[in-house]
């Protein structure tokens, strides 16, 4: 069995991106970037498929540099290579550019199954792997947070909604995105992580018959401020919950 | 220029589908496009007459009881299709776990853009769909005008007011679904896990607990709270690593963004990943003990004290409420 593992690599989550001065783009240069979290997810997963199953799994990144800090994050996880869609510096990619983008190395790879998280934390995207599966005519399931394979190399999964999951039977190949309990990502012990810089990286570059320009126009970028009131109530408690109950009440 | 929402068959029709149509509604208003939706489970008519005053153009259905209502599989080539044929330019759907799937996957099937959990939407002068969506948790909110057609738009509701206008009801257009029986996937079982109490998604309010619960026994009273205001339960990442609280409460960066009318925290810290998920609430109330508790920063009203006596008295205080006013 062949798992694909596709990773990304994300600004520390507690870091404020600064705005560029053209008031369309953000800064990230300056920030820490780590593997996404629902990737640690897909990784963990795929890495327990390697150990239970002996599949061969390796990981994929589009991006510069800090997608190869991606990739061996995954390593030092466990996963033993990985492809880096190399992008010139500055490109960005919606969602669907980054989907044509893995299209010729999935298509190359032709695993049976492709792990991949969620949604990728700055953009909250919750795309890409929905779109490659569709490319690539493989059936999906999103949000995953149990994942069993059984008779006849299919899988059970349970895709979490609203209010509770639905318990889903699909063939491989597949596509499937983690969502947080699936599993408790390992972390790295340092050997791993000392391993994790000779395993082997494979560079491509970016499809040139697909036009990956944005369908859309960034008018503005403005930081997210909300407005509270901060009322707060301390000292007598009694005071304080009358007077709370009272704003509620006006509010409502 | 035609609009199409698409309804989360999800039982009734659920708040964040209503919301989404609602927003949607108003814009296609504004901009004159034509607005069209799509139902994807049975009694359309029961749906159709919930949509009245909403100037819905047409609700399309497809009576198919043979087939799951949920599976993005069997009903994509049925959306595709009328996507294609009433040359549709703009697609919204609710920011839900399903809606964003199916989104997503119809975005590839149409070659076209998709903007995620977006909390607004507009036009241009001339009609282009503009939509704002937060980035990195919602620290940045980005404008985006989507230019190229058709786009694809989740909307996360940012506020639950329905205006209608008049009580014109959509007129209703069956299809007919072809190939019910090559889907490869199936859905064996749809599991209900916080049965009995209101969905975080479709809640107007929502109560969360944190570290501060201090175990997996104590939170009878702020399922209590629940119960006197209709809110659903949420909870901190703390509290689902604890293991006091299934992790479908968890509200946040990696948990569930909500925009609800009020979020009550509850021994919360406020750290940034937390307020991920509850930043567009429209009023947040924060009960903490510790004075200088971040989360005092992003409140419109707080009560520093003990969360064990504060709630309790604040239940006692919105049932007098409500016998007062009765
Ligand atoms: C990648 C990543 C993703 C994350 N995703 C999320 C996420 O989705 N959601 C999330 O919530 N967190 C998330 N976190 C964790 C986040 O950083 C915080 O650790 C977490 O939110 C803290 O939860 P808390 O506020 O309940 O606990 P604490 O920070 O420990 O705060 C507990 C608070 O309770 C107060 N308190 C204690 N006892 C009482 C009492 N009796 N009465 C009143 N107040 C009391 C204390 O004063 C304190 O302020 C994430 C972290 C990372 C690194
Ligand atoms: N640049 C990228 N390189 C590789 N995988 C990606 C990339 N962007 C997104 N993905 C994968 O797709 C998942 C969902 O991302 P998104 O659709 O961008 O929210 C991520 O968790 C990754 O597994």
């Amino acid at each position: 069995m062949k798992v694909v593992v596709l990773v990304n690599a994300v600004p520390d989550t507690a870091a404020t991106p600064e705005i560029a001065p053209d008031g369309r783009s953000v800064l990230t240069e300056q920030l820490e970037f780590v593997l996404d979290p629902y990737d640690e997810y897909a990784v963990e997963e795929a890495v327990r498929l390697k150990e239970s199953l002996g599949a061969e799994v390796i990981a994929v990144s589009i991006g510069g540099d800090v997608a190869r800090k991606a990739l061996r994050c995954a390593f030092a996880m466990g996963v033993e290579s990985g492809v880096l869609v190399r992008l010139p510096g500055g490109m960005e990619l919606t969602g669907r550019g980054r989907s044509f983008c893995l299209l010729p190395t999935l298509r190359e790879l032709s695993p049976d199954l492709i792990l991949a998280g969620k949604q990728t934390v700055d953009s909250d995207d919750a795309q890409v792997p929905e779109r490659v599966a569709e490319l690539l005519d493989f059936v999906h399931a999103s949000a995953v947070s149990q994942l069993t394979i059984g008779e006849g190399a299919r899988l059970l999964v349970n895709r979490e909604i609203e209010g509770g999951h639905l318990v889903i039977d699909l063939p491989l190949p597949a596509v499937v995105t983690t969502e947080k309990g699936i599993n408790i990502p390992r972390y790295p012990a340092l050997p791993q992580v000392l391993k994790a810089k000779s395993k082997p990286l494979h560079e491509v570059a970016p499809p040139l018959d697909v036009d990956l320009t944005a369908g859309w126009q960034v008018e503005s970028v403005t930081l997210q401020h909300t407005a509270r009131k901060q009322q707060i109530f301390s000292g007598d408690i009694i005071t304080g919950v009358q007077q709370l109950a009272e704003l509620l009440r006006q509010d409502a | 220029m035609r609009w199409l929402v698409l309804l989360e068959p999800r039982g009734e029709l659920t708040t964040g589908s209503l919301v989404a149509l609602a927003t949607t509604a108003r814009s296609a208003r504004l901009a004159g496009a034509e607005l069209h939706a799509l139902w994807t489970g049975g009694q359309a008519e029961d749906v159709m007459s919930r949509l009245r005053g909403l100037g819905i153009a047409t609700l399309h259905a497809a009576p198919a009881d043979h087939i799951p209502p949920l599976s993005h599989e069997a009903w994509l080539p049925l959306l595709t299709e009328l996507v294609k044929n009433l040359e549709i330019e703009l697609i919204v759907g609710p920011a839900s776990a399903l809606g964003k799937s199916w989104l997503a996957a119809l975005a590839a099937r149409l070659d076209a853009e998709l903007a995620q959990d977006c909390i607004a939407l507009g036009t241009t002068a001339n009609g282009t769909p503009l939509v704002r969506k937060p980035l990195y948790a919602g620290k940045l909110l980005a404008d985006l005008r989507l230019e190229r057609q058709p786009a694809l738009v989740t909307l996360r509701p940012a506020s639950f007011q329905i205006e209608r206008s008049g009580d014109a009801l959509p007129a209703i257009a069956y299809h007919t679904m072809k190939n019910p029986n090559n889907l490869r996937s199936s859905i064996k079982e749809v599991v209900k896990v916080s049965a009995g109490m209101a969905e975080l998604a479709d809640a107007r309010i929502v109560v969360s607990g944190g570290r501060g619960m201090g175990g997996a026994d104590h939170w009878a009273v702020l399922q209590e709270l629940c119960q006197e205001l209709g809110a659903a339960l949420g909870a901190s990442r703390a509290a689902v690593d604890a293991g006091w609280i299934h992790h479908a409460h968890q509200i946040g960066q990696t948990g569930k963004a909500v925009s609800p009318d009020l979020y009550i925290a509850c021994g919360i810290s406020g750290a940034v990943q937390h307020l991920a998920g509850m930043r567009s609430a429209h009023k947040v109330v924060a009960i903490n003990k510790d004075p200088t508790a971040e989360i005092f920063q992003h409140c419109d009203y707080g009560i520093v004290g003990d969360l064990f006596e504060v709630v309790p008295m604040l239940i006692q205080e919105l049932k007098a409420q409500r016998t007062q006013a009765a």
